[in-house]
């Protein structure tokens, strides 16, 4: 069964289409019209470990569509901590449900779960391994800002090594062309194997440890949040995630197009005096995954999008 | 020391199998790939390291009364790509087959990355491992999509 594993599964042409339906449904994502594509439609929210974002975006895609969501719930109390297997778990929602959007912390669960569905399952994050919802968000976002994805410099910050959401990005970024720069400490740098791979794909990659220097050639900074428990002690934490902070006065001399972007939650890495900046983009940014979704499922649903949602949709 | 020499530190076989250039230090890996094991009634006689032409030194399976498929031998891949196999039906070579390192290596080991889904015992799909590059050997895990560590599937053998 199609489903959305990793960003390989779809076309350069493919994720054009799905941002083109995305712009279409934004009305519908903020509540302004009524168009219910996926009424009778019910979608598995399976996440084995937490989500707030991911889970309810995609919860409010599929209700603002008119479809309906049940819920795995909490971990501890569902059949999971009986020892049931995914592959058994899967059985059983996929004979509850349409599509599954699903996070697991094994990486490969995804492509797993896939393997043992008769329904589409999308990747709601594995372990470290790939996030690709949060990249079509994370495309949208810089499409609407930027009107293209083509030829654009973005710095990806903060952890690289264990952040699924950078791994998917890059990938994505490099195909249509984008410069990547990688800026981490060295103890969580992107894998060397995903550089590999870009590499392969002809992308010319820049690897530093220094964000700041790189703000000002930047149209998208994307920061991520450095977790204390990945060092061995808080003063190793403090030294590094410190130079891995945004304030406004760091953005000076940044483009008056550059956009700041964050796949949330942050904790100090960027200041609360970033956010009144033309440059913060990152609430947006959690808005647009209930397109993003929206999206997705229409299209792994078969369900086409109106050309004019607008006379096709009602008043709520 | 010649081949002739090597072939007899272990009596000709009448009926079985004869797996040959085998990389010196592996043939025991090239077993417990295959499933075999010192409770199994066949006998089983087994060279390590004597010289060879070919590769400097190899290692030598000879396995009585048991004609190995096509299917067993594939697993060798890993391991012994290069082996060349014979069967012997009355002192004779009667076939001579080769390793083919398929597209997609199934069930023959499991992922070596830790944190992989497939690590749960109990979980019953196939263990998958992608040929992402035949020289030099690369796979991947279908699932998790990590490079493997050719060493440690060989603990991983299942």
């Amino acid at each position: 069964m199609p489903g959305l594993i990793t960003m390989d599964d779809l076309t350069n042409e493919e994720i054009i289409s799905l941002l083109d339906d995305a712009e279409k449904l934004l009305p519908v994502a903020r509540g302004e019209l009524y168009l219910p594509l996926l009424q009778g439609r019910i979608l598995g929210n399976l996440f084995f470990e937490p989500s707030t974002r991911t889970r309810m975006s995609f919860e409010t895609a599929m209700k603002r569509l008119g479809g309906d969501v049940v819920n795995l719930g909490d971990v501890k109390t569902s059949s999971v901590v009986k020892g049931e297997t995914l592959f058994d778990t899967i059985q059983m929602v996929d004979g509850y449900t349409d599509i599954i959007a699903m996070r697991h912390p094994r990486q490969g669960a995804a492509q797993y779960a896939c393997d043992s569905a008769r329904v589409p399952i999308m990747n709601g994050g594995d372990g470290a391994g790939h996030h690709p919802t949060q990249t079509m968000l994370d495309l949208f976002t810089i499409r609407q800002a930027h009107g293209t994805l083509e030829g654009l410099n973005v710095v990806l910050a903060g952890d690289l090594r264990y952040g699924r959401t950078v791994h998917s990005l890059s990938h994505a970024l490099v195909r249509f062309g984008c410069n990547v720069t990688f800026a981490s400490p060295d103890s969580l740098k992107m894998p060397e194997e995903i550089v590999a791979d870009l590499r392969e794909h002809g992308a010319e990659v820049v690897e530093t440890d220094n964000l700041l220097d790189q703000i000002n050639g930047a149209d998208v900074i994307y920061m991520t949040r450095i977790q204390k428990e990945r060092f061995p002690d808080e003063e190793e934490y403090a030294k590094v995630a410190g130079a891995y902070k945004l304030h406004a006065r760091d953005l000076d001399g940044a483009k008056a197009e550059m956009i700041i972007m964050h796949p949330l939650p942050r904790v100090n890495e960027i200041h609360p005096s970033v956010d009144s900046t033309r440059h913060a983009c990152y609430f947006e940014q959690a808005f647009n995954g209930v397109v993003a979704r929206m999206a997705l499922m229409c299209w792994l649903l078969d369900v086409k999008i109106p050309e004019d949602v607008n006379s096709a949709g009602g008043v709520l | 020391m010649s081949q002739e020499a090597n072939m007899r530190r272990v009596t000709a076989i009448k009926n079985g199998t004869v797996i040959d250039h085998i990389p010196a230090g592996e043939a025991l890996s090239v077993l417990k790939m295959l499933g075999i094991e010192g409770y199994m009634s066949n006998p089983v006689s087994l060279v390590m390291n004597v010289p060879s032409k070919k590769m400097g030194a190899k290692d030598i399976i000879k396995v009585e009364d048991r004609e190995l498929t096509q299917n067993e031998l594939d697993r060798l891949a890993l391991v012994a790509s290069d082996a060349s196999v014979a069967i012997i039906r009355a002192y004779s070579v009667a076939e001579k087959l080769e390793i083919n390192l398929t597209e997609e290596v199934v069930n023959v080991a499991r992922c070596t990355f830790s944190n992989c889904i497939t690590t749960n015992h109990r979980e019953p799909l196939p263990h998958r491992l992608v040929v992402t590059s035949r020289d030099p050997l690369e796979l991947r895990c279908r699932y998790c999509g990590k490079t493997q560590d050719l060493e440690g599937l060989l603990d991983n053998l299942l």
